[in-house]
């Protein structure tokens, strides 16, 4: 799994609420058995016109905010559908970061398995980033370091996260969970059969 | 004293991960083609084998054709019949309990799962579907997961899961005639948001939940993601008991006695204490329509489209095309849709039938329903319902999630649709698509009207 230490690049203030992931990756564009190839598709329907052409209007396709790493959002980002290509679609883009004061709890888990840290600041924190961010027409860089936990804003103002111990720990390190988990296969097979006897009809 | 949620948790943990997250026993792992194709993919690259293949269950149900008559491999998806192709490999090769297009035990999975008996209570059950929870509703501890996950749960039949918080909705009164789970649902949405439920498992209690038939529950449990609470659960009674019964996977004579002491025991304590409690009165709910482009932007069937509050409902009213101040009731519609995990079993079909009988839908509007599972269809014609559907002018298809989200066919792009399913996101049920959630009843009622139209009047007996 791809590890996550610290990023410093451009932020995209995409300060919209609600933003679900049918729109980060729309159904249509959900087919094939790969891991891969869901960049391109990202808000589809924001990023391209009808006749397939960019749109000029939506903010990751200006410059500089098309070459973002970090992403600014406001409550319940990544709400809806637990589609895990949404992170990957943001990861191909070129996103390791989204700060927004609420995550969709099945994207939040998904992302800390695609290489992408979901941090949340209460919304006054989100907006202050984006309006330093905005003043520095997209150019000011943010920085999300995961090992501190902890985001910097162009200004060089400092705003401290909690992310969760365990999904913390696995990201730092990029281990391979199942591995990690097969680690523990007696420990599994002590439960099961504990659990079988108390409830059979599960296995 | 402890709750349902805290018992059937701790039930399943086989190990402590330091402080914030638990290795949870999984009981079932269900798969369907859209997302299972690419979980099996990814567990053979990576040269692994399924832990326990008695515990997964694939249907094959995403991107299948609703078509009359479909192939093994008919889909509206480009790449539906490869992923198709390789969810039934892997089911075979692997020797899962797999259900096929054309098993007759085929429909979309939440509505299988408790049907089958392959959900129960009691059970941590998981599918790559933000749906999921829909199973609580026979008392199932159900969540969504993403690929990833569910691949971790195919090599090793346990999950890593931070436990949440708890919540109580309760649900008091009684429903009037023509309001449904749906409107329930709804109603809660709309009074809590879609955020609403964040980092919690809700439990739904009252004397209206108890009263509800369980696929009533199951509608309620269906929308808990909606307003973001991942699990969704009515903890079970004696109608769970009698609706699970002889079920094909349920437990069998002396292994059901046992079962059934066992949920008992589940139950949550009097006095125990919930993180946050909420409470609904049912007594004066009205049906529930959306207007906007969250669950959350709903109000009652007389209601009118309300003056926008922030960017969020400036922008669903921009992409819904309404004004504000306009009644919901009398908005043209050019499509009426009766399908998904959300209502489309038997009593939402023969809801929707008790307003369609002897009535004619609406000339220029196209009328749609999709059954839920096979089985749901099969006993549908056997009470003649699919003859009301017909004669009504409503298309009648094979079961799948059909036209709930877009997966190529753009039917009903650019047009507005009153339907019984769970999301109005943008785009979420074709390009520009304008949806409307409802209960079957009030869609019924809408595609007669040819507009957002209250089913109460046509109600027999209301």
């Amino acid at each position: 799994m791809e590890s996550f230490h610290r990023v410093t690049g451009i932020a995209a203030p995409l300060m919209r609420i609600n933003v679900d992931t049918d729109q980060i990756i729309p159904t249509l564009f959900l087919g094939g058995t790969d891991a891969r190839g869901y960049g391109k598709h990202l808000f589809h329907h924001w990023r391209y016109r009808e006749d397939g052409a960019p749109n000029p209007d939506f903010l990751l396709n200006q410059p500089p905010y098309d070459g973002a790493e970090v992403l600014l959002a406001d409550r319940n980002f990544g709400c809806g559908s637990s589609r895990e290509r949404a992170p990957k679609a943001l990861r191909e883009f070129g996103i390791r970061a989204v700060i927004a004061p609420s995550f969709g709890g099945i994207f939040f888990n998904n992302c800390y398995r695609n290489g992408i840290v979901p941090v949340e600041l209460p919304i006054e924190d989100v907006r202050e980033i984006a309006r330093e961010v905005e003043a520095s027409a997209g150019e000011g860089r943010v920085t999300v370091d995961l090992e501190a936990q902890m985001v910097t804003s162009p200004s060089g103002r400092r705003y401290v996260f909690t992310a969760p111990g365990t999904l913390r720990a696995m990201l730092l390190q990029g281990v391979d969970e199942i591995e990690l988990t097969l680690g523990r296969r007696a420990e599994i097979e002590a439960f099961r059969i504990r659990d079988r006897a108390r409830r059979p009809w599960a296995y | 004293m402890r709750t349902f949620f805290d018992k059937v948790w701790d039930d399943h943990v086989i190990a402590k991960l330091g402080d914030d997250a638990d290795l949870l026993q999984i009981d079932r792992l269900v798969l369907h083609e859209l997302s299972g194709s690419q979980v099996v993919t990814a567990l053979a690259k990576a040269g692994r084998k399924p832990m326990n293949r008695e515990q997964v269950y694939t249907v094959i149900e995403h991107l299948i054709s609703t078509r009359p008559g479909r192939g093994p491999t008919d889909s509206p998806s480009k790449s539906g019949p490869i992923m198709i192709e390789a969810t039934r490999k892997a089911s075979r090769e692997w020797g899962f309990h797999f259900i096929d297009y054309d098993d007759p035990r085929q429909g979309i999975a939440h509505v299988v799962a408790p049907e089958q008996g392959i959900a129960f209570p009691g059970a941590t059950l998981v599918c790559c579907d933000s749906h999921t929870s829909t199973v609580g509703g026979v008392g199932a501890l159900a969540w969504g997961i993403g690929a990833s996950e569910a691949e971790h749960v195919l090599a090793t039949q346990t999950l890593a899961q931070s436990k949440p918080k708890t919540l109580r909705v309760t649900f008091d009164g009684r429903l009037r005639d023509g309001v449904y789970a749906k409107d329930m649902i709804l109603a809660l949405i709309g009074r809590i948001g879609a955020q609403g439920g964040i980092g919690y498992a809700t439990e739904f209690a009252g004397a209206a939940v108890r009263s509800l038939p369980i696929e009533g529950r199951l509608t309620l449990c269906n929308m808990a993601i909606e307003f973001q609470s991942k699990y969704g659960f009515v903890p079970p009674d004696d109608a769970t008991f009698e609706y699970l019964a002889h079920r094909e996977f349920s437990p069998k004579g002396a292994a059901w006695d046992q079962a059934v002491a066992y949920w008992r025991s589940l139950a949550t304590d009097p006095g125990a204490v919930f993180d946050h409690e909420v409470a609904i009165d049912c007594d004066g709910l009205a049906p529930q329509v959306t207007w906007g482009t969250s669950p959350q932007h709903v109000t009652s069937i007389d209601g009118i489209v309300p003056r926008p509050s922030d960017d969020g409902e400036e922008k669903a009213l921009g992409y819904m095309r309404l004004e504000p101040g306009t009644p919901l009731a009398g908005l043209a519609i050019d499509v009426a849709y009766i399908g998904s995990c959300t209502n489309a079993r038997l009593s939402d079909l023969r809801a929707a039938a008790a307003v369609l009988k002897g009535r004619k839908v609406k000339a220029g509007v196209q009328a749609v329903c999709v059954p839920g599972s096979t089985p749901v269809k099969h006993a549908a014609e056997a009470e003649g319902l699919d003859l009301i559907f017909k004669e009504a002018g409503f298309e009648w298809h094979e079961s799948a999630c059909g036209f709930c989200g877009s997966i190529g066919d753009n039917r009903f792009a650019d047009l507005r649709v009153v339907s019984t399913t769970n999301r109005n996101f943008e785009g979420r049920q074709g390009p520009k698509t304008r949806t409307h959630l409802a209960s079957p009843a009030t869609v019924a009622a809408s595609a007669i009207a040819g507009c957002i139209a209250d089913a109460r009047p046509l109600i027999p007996n209301s």
